[in-house]
């Protein structure tokens, strides 16, 4: 097996990670935001927002990721949403409107699975705790801040690491919408060096499984250090 | 305080049925009775975390808010002890303690902590402050969540069962505290199945069974000559032993 076409493109193939964890990264910041702010609608007192909360996850968790790429891509352009006006440049990075679609796309669809995480861990709460914290006079907010979500936090480590994990990976179908991501990357050379498929593929399988395994391990250390006393 | 016509249903299950209550300032009133009488949802009503179906709850003469702001005021003005305690499990016995005082009350850190430490020596576990609750007893837990509802200087306190998850020797070092706290003038209302508390320390007792308040009377006569028949029939059953 020869790895020339990974050792002679090494700048490619570690650019292209690049751009997965760049995105990973952002995504993931935004998705953790919004599914706090879904969770807080859903398990809150003013039924409208429950209601709201609700269907979004129902919808957007229910639709392919691949169908909202598409939305974003060919459907919202049409009704003026589009993210043209994007252009970052970090060194030999470039943020254009590919980048921007992905990390919107993946953002809205990772939200909701955050959000059922985060659920997760607030219904792991126990009852009383709300309850006390209600009679020493916290309003929701206060409650939600102060009791419920930091515990809610350590319960659902677990599910919210999957939900990112299964993001990370899910950075891939952003290869197939035009971003010079890990997978298109895998693609081009794969088809530039096609003698050399199998250990092309090897080398870029072995760069998901370290990000992703890097993930669980934060996962892991958050879990530990959170621990109920 | 005043409890006028209280109805509340579970269902087809009418667990409060036409409630009236008056409690007034530095009165320790012991609301007993079997389980299932509605004794814990009365007092849960008072704070407002259950609802009631009909009647009016007066504190200080205003009617209870339903939400928002001044049900938060007004819970802070209620302390509230649990059966389970409740200790914020994610949050040291100091903060426990401080957290009111922090975020409703807007006291300074320095003072809510100089405030907490008071009073976790007055409980008698000043020297757990830095524990997480599951480090300690039932029963230290229990004192640190009177602690935590005196430290917002409540108007009331509403106790519902405070000993019933504890172990027998326990159940001493809480009831000591409640008895210090009652001597001190603190308006009380304490749901309860000891009733040599409700001996030492009521005014009043008030007697429930399936959701009706059958009686009331002082410790002494309702303990030697209770009126009702299913008065006479629970104290029959609990004072056998």
């Amino acid at each position: 097996m020869s790895l020339e076409a990974i050792l002679d493109n090494l700048d490619e193939f570690f650019k292209a990670f690049g751009y997965t964890l760049f995105l990973f990264l952002v995504t993931a910041v935004a998705s953790l935001i919004l599914g706090t702010i879904l969770v807080a609608m859903r398990v809150g007192p003013i039924a409208v927002l429950r209601v709201l909360g609700s269907v979004y996850v129902t919808l957007v968790r229910n639709t392919p990721l691949v169908l909202i790429f598409i939305f974003f891509h060919f459907a919202a352009p049409i009704i003026g949403i589009n993210f043209k006006w994007v252009q970052v440049h970090i060194g030999t990075f470039d943020f254009t409107s590919a980048f921007a679609t992905a990390f919107v796309a993946l953002s809205l669809y990772t939200a909701c699975f955050v959000c059922e995480g985060l659920r997760s861990g607030v219904n792991a709460v126990p009852m009383g705790q709300a309850e006390a914290a209600r009679a020493i006079g916290l309003p929701f907010l206060g409650v939600m801040r102060e009791v419920i979500l930091p515990q809610a936090v350590r319960a659902s480590v677990p599910p919210v690491a999957s939900a990112l994990i299964a993001m990370l990976k899910n950075t891939s179908v952003a290869g197939v919408f035009f971003l010079a991501e890990a997978t298109a990357t895998m693609r081009g050379l794969t088809n530039d060096y096609s003698s050399q498929r199998i250990g092309i593929f090897l080398c870029f399988a072995v760069g998901y499984i370290v990000l992703v395994e890097i993930v669980s391990m934060i996962s892991l250390a958050l879990e530990r250090r959170w621990r109920i006393a | 305080m005043e409890l006028h016509g209280v109805q509340k249903w579970y269902g087809d299950l009418h667990v409060l049925q036409d409630i009236d209550l008056t409690v007034t300032r530095g009165e320790v009133v012991v609301v007993i009775g079997p389980s299932g009488s509605g004794k814990s949802t009365l007092c849960r009503t008072i704070n407002r975390l259950e609802t009631v179906d009909e009647g009016q709850i007066l504190v200080d003469g205003k009617e209870l808010p339903q939400e928002g702001k001044a049900l938060a005021a007004h819970r802070a003005d209620v302390g509230m002890v649990f059966q389970s305690f409740n200790l914020f499990a994610h949050k040291t016995i100091l903060e426990n303690v401080t957290l009111g005082p922090i975020k409703v009350r807007k006291m300074p850190k320095a003072d809510a902590e100089a405030l907490a430490k008071d009073l976790l020596e007055r409980v008698g576990v000043a020297h757990q402050a830095a524990k997480y609750p599951a480090q300690l007893s039932g029963g230290q837990q229990q004192r640190v969540a009177i602690a935590r509802a005196l430290a917002m200087e409540p108007k009331v306190m509403l106790f519902d069962e405070p000993t019933s998850a504890l172990d027998p020797e326990m159940i001493k070092e809480v009831l000591d505290v409640m008895v210090r706290l009652a001597q001190r003038g603190m308006t009380m209302i304490v749901v309860t199945h000891e009733m040599g508390f409700a001996r030492t320390a009521a005014n009043r007792v008030v007697f429930m069974a399936d959701g009706q308040i059958v009686e009331t009377a002082d410790p002494e006569s309702f303990f030697t000559n209770p009126q009702s028949d299913r008065a006479k029939d629970f104290l029959g059953k609990i004072l056998k032993h």
